[in-house]
């Protein structure tokens, strides 16, 4: 009974039919593939990406050297420097993430008591110069005071969760 | 003090179900500590009294198969026969969790910007105790923060009034200057008066503070106590050579902490040793090598500077003999260095080489029994019954021994002082002699004659040539010579200023005397942190390191017959020596001063010729023996700053540059092992009495009496800018006597230009009437006296107006 359903099939080009209608399915199907760049997935709230420092709304930077996200960075990429700032709040004079070591964990993030230390949605960056790797706060910061509105909205997103 | 009793009668107890003995009157947490039982506790603390305050301890307690009704603090409760005690059963955990729900209301949580975060006994104990979240919902109390100075910085809304500053600087420090005002949740510990706090030994609140209301302010969140690397090392500041902790982060000393000695330091190190790391990172570093040529100078490399060193040191053998040479050395130098310095003097055929800079008399030069130190152990020295201080102010020179005086003093102990003027002591002196500087001799030589004459002895001849003193009443040398003369453990001590003496031979020699005649413990409280190194090392005029006698030239003779070439390691010639006027004449005479510094200042830019960067402390490895002969080895702790390199690595290559047999030396251990086995079994020697002397003249000028400043003892002190931020390193005064002949028509905050051969400087007066007539208290190693002459001999006084 076999060989003489085999037997057909291999005349009638069955099989043949069938993934032509798999194909002829999914051609006129909606795709999958996006035109990156031109096109883009959309991302999480809690997309990690590149790093940036964030300010209170009053301009005063959130970050107090506590130098949690140092201690827990398991790449060791972070790298803080503090001291007194003449008003005399606990300030960094050094914060740098060195993005060859960074593995996007977020956990610099998950540790910072406020808010302070964020992932931006950005992924897409390139390097042209050796040492340019090292982002330092001045550059963190000002990703901060690019991306606020977003990081803030992202944030807010998250809270309920947090 | 400590809640250990010592007590050979014994009960016998079960804790957390061990049946054990233990001394009667003991405490229950001194026991579980000695079990290793945990018991969290805040305000007990071993070496303090016990004041149950904080309720942190409580145990459940069992007497007599019935439970005590309520838990109990474990701090205060002693053990008693038959006594159960559960330090972890259900109503004891719910006692000590309940009070850290009460500890957690008022406390800020600020953790994050705290710097005891990480290392805080409160954030510790909470995460066992504490509830994950607070009930309290009300406010938090806010407390107004107090200045307590440039050492310690407050945050006084953390306190949790465990009151262990309060009972330290009441305990230990003997200053009293903290208390607890109000009560309740009103509680505030404060000065009272907001004078801040003075104590040489205040930095230990820093570390007694279970929470973050005390911290140290040069430290101030510069790092977080679990990222920095900890380094065993040694206090480079005193003759005790207090064990700390360095802790480093990225190659630099971050803070500074007591390592724990019960021999040396216990649990405690003084500001001094805590605060003088900041020397090291000074602004005034010495970076690199510099010649002069003219009067400008220029950077070099260490290959050019040592080969410009070795041609100055070889030029100047060949053209005047190599006596023409001398070699100071700081006291505070490592061993190694001292033995290198040493080997090169006497390969290049010269024996003068000193470290005893504030010496000013050389007559009994050096022993050659053995090092000059302390016969008594430190540890001894609490339970001394007698100590006799012959010129010496332990609580400036050494606070730690200060601090071993005192414990014997409050522990019914009598302390005694011989001293040229009155000092502010942290507790009572059982007798006192104050008596003019030129004196000192005679006072000792009376007592002497006391002390023999109650022991039955006959009266050495030598004692006749010194007269009766004027300045001091025989009664009062009677009662102190009596004392002296009694029974049980004695101990004399000689400080800096019998060093510094014109007459420093006499008291020594005296002070050996009455030692001798006594049967007290002799004791020379040296200068720096390794004098006895000096002398194993051989760095002395008259001793070599193999311990054949020599006959050089020592620091004071080299300075007043100057040299042709000087080399000087670790010293500020405008500060460390006896008479910088003198050695300031000297070095301009000199052809070549070769100055090894860690720090570059115009005084050594002025009188050097060549200078080379070193290392700092915590930069170098080496050994400093202390003033019992405890070899204590430490290691370096990151890179030094610029070119600086270790003072034995440079003379190991000075010495292959200047082919000086035997310098292939490799590490440190090297030289320490090779000065150790040709020191043998060497011990704590007594100056010898056998020479008598004869008395020098007591001269009728008007005469300074001085030592280094708290703060002003050595070059790293001296750059360390909180410690000179302090009340005491402010500029020196002049304190007379309001008797005083050249006191007429001067009053207090006059102005007053004290001359000293051709150095003259002006300071504001003061008046005390501890300080005899005759004479003024002037200290040294303070901005405001660099470069004076002699800082124990004859100077001029002369009114110079009111100031402003």
């Amino acid at each position: 009974m076999q060989a003489v359903k085999s037997f057909f099939d291999t005349f009638l080009l069955t099989e043949l039919l069938k993934g032509m209608k798999l194909t002829g399915k999914h051609l006129f199907e909606a795709k999958y593939t996006l035109e990156y760049p031109e096109e883009k997935a959309p991302q999480s709230p809690r997309f990690r990406g590149l790093h940036a420092l964030r300010r209170y709304p009053n301009g005063e930077e959130r970050c107090i050297a506590c130098k949690l996200c140092e201690a827990v960075c398991p790449a060791l990429a972070i790298t803080i420097e503090s001291e007194q700032r003449d008003d005399g709040t606990r300030r960094t004079t050094r914060y740098d993430i060195d993005l060859f070591k960074c593995i996007y964990c977020g956990f610099c993030e998950e540790s910072c008591p406020v808010d302070s230390i964020v992932e931006t949605r950005i992924h897409e960056y390139h390097f042209e110069q050796r040492g340019e790797q090292i982002i330092r706060k001045p550059e963190l910061l000002a990703m901060g005071e690019k991306y606020e509105a977003q990081l803030a909205e992202d944030r807010m997103a998250d809270a309920p969760y947090r | 003090m400590s809640a250990v009793v010592e007590n050979t009668e014994k009960v016998s107890i079960e804790i957390d179900g061990q049946t054990v003995e233990v001394p009667k009157g003991a405490s229950i947490i001194a026991v579980a500590d000695e079990l290793g039982i945990d018991i969290p506790r805040f305000c007990y603390h071993s070496k303090l009294s016990a004041p149950a305050n904080c309720r942190m301890c409580l145990v459940d307690v069992e007497m007599g198969g019935r439970p005590v009704p309520k838990p109990l603090p474990a701090c205060i409760t002693t053990v008693a026969e038959g006594m159960v005690v559960r330090t972890a059963s259900e109503r004891a955990l719910k006692a000590q969790q309940g009070v850290m729900e009460f500890l957690l209301i008022n406390h800020p949580l600020d953790c994050p910007i705290c710097d005891q975060g990480g290392e805080c006994e409160l954030q510790d104990l909470a995460l066992g105790y504490g509830r994950s979240v607070s009930r309290f919902v009300e406010r938090k109390r806010v407390v107004k923060d107090e200045n307590l100075g440039p050492l310690i910085a407050t945050e006084m809304t953390r306190c949790i009034h465990c009151t262990r500053c309060v009972r330290f600087l009441d305990e230990i420090a003997g200053t009293s200057e903290l208390g607890a005002m109000h009560r309740g949740e009103h509680t505030e510990i404060g000065t009272l008066v907001g004078d801040g706090v003075h104590s040489e030994l205040s930095g230990n609140i820093i570390d007694l503070c279970p929470v973050g209301a005390l911290t140290s302010r040069p430290y101030r969140f510069t790092a977080r106590a679990w990222e920095m690397t900890s380094h065993a090392g040694i206090a480079p500041h005193d003759c005790l050579g207090s064990n700390i902790e360095l802790h480093q982060l990225r190659g630099r000393i971050k803070r500074v902490v007591p390592r724990d000695n019960e021999a040396i330091n216990e649990c405690w190190i003084s500001d001094r040793d805590r605060f003088s790391y900041e020397g090291v990172v000074s602004e005034d570093r010495l970076l690199a090598p510099l010649l002069r040529e003219g009067n400008q100078w220029h950077e070099v490399d260490w290959q050019t500077a040592l080969e410009a060193v070795a041609n100055a040191l070889r030029d100047t053998v060949d053209a005047h003999g190599a006596d023409a040479v001398g070699c100071l050395i700081s006291p505070s130098a490592t061993t190694e260095e001292m033995a290198l310095h040493s080997l090169l003097m006497r390969a290049l055929g010269s024996d003068n080489i000193d470290t005893r800079l504030q010496r000013a008399d050389f007559r009994d030069g050096t022993s050659t029994e053995g090092f000059p130190g302390l016969e008594t152990a430190f540890s001894k020295l609490d339970s001394q019954d007698v100590v006799l201080l012959i010129g010496a102010y332990p609580r400036h020179e050494q606070p730690l021994l200060n601090h071993r005086l005192r414990k014997a003093a409050l522990a019914g102990g009598k302390v005694l002082a011989i001293n040229p003027c009155g000092f502010d002591w942290n507790f009572d002196l059982a007798q006192q002699a104050i008596a003019h500087v030129g004196e000192l001799p005679a006072v000792l030589a009376a007592v002497a004659r006391v002390v023999a004459r109650e022991k039955g002895t006959t009266e050495p001849a030598a004692l006749a040539a010194w007269k009766a003193p004027t300045t001091v009443s025989s009664e009062t040398i009677e009662k102190l010579a009596v004392i002296v003369a009694g029974e049980g453990k004695k101990t004399i001590l000689l400080g800096a200023l019998a060093e510094g003496h014109p007459a420093g031979a006499e008291l020594r020699y005296l002070g050996a005397l009455i030692a001798e005649l006594s049967g007290a413990g002799y004791g020379a409280l040296t200068p720096g942190a390794n004098s006895a190194g000096a002398w194993l090392a051989g760095a002395l005029p008259d001793r070599r390191a193999d311990g054949s006698a020599a006959n050089g030239l020592d620091a004071k003779a080299m300075l007043s017959d100057p040299r042709k070439a000087y080399v000087l390691h670790g010293l500020e010639p405008d500060h460390d020596l006896q008479d910088p006027q003198l050695a300031e004449q000297a070095f301009a005479a000199a052809e070549h001063v070769i100055a090894f510094s860690s720090w570059d200042t115009p005084a050594l830019r002025q009188q050097a010729s060549i200078l080379l960067p070193l290392a700092a402390f915590g930069e170098t490895a080496g050994t400093f023996v202390n003033a019992n002969g405890h070899w204590q080895i430490f290691g370096g702790v990151g890179q030094p700053l610029g070119e600086a390199r270790p003072g034995w690595r440079v003379l190991r290559v000075l010495g292959n540059i200047l082919e000086t047999p035997g310098f292939d030396y490799e590490a440190p251990d090297q030289i320490h092992a090779e000065v150790k086995a040709q020191a043998g079994e060497a011990a704590v020697a007594r100056p010898s009495i056998e020479n008598a002397l004869t008395p020098l003249d007591a001269s009728a000028d008007m005469q300074r009496v001085g030592i280094l400043g708290l703060y002003g003892v050595d070059a790293l002190s001296r750059h360390a800018p909180s410690l000179q931020a302090t009340d005491q390193a402010q500029p020196a005064e002049v304190v007379l006597n309001p008797a005083d002949e050249v006191v007429k028509g001067l009053s207090e905050g006059d102005k007053v230009s004290v001359t000293q051969s051709a150095a003259s400087q002006t300071f504001i007066v003061r008046f005390d009437n501890r300080v005899p007539v005759g004479s003024f208290w002037l200290p040294g190693g303070l901005e405001n006296t660099a470069g004076l002459g002699p800082m124990n001999g004859p100077a001029t006084l002369v009114a110079a107006g009111t100031s402003a």
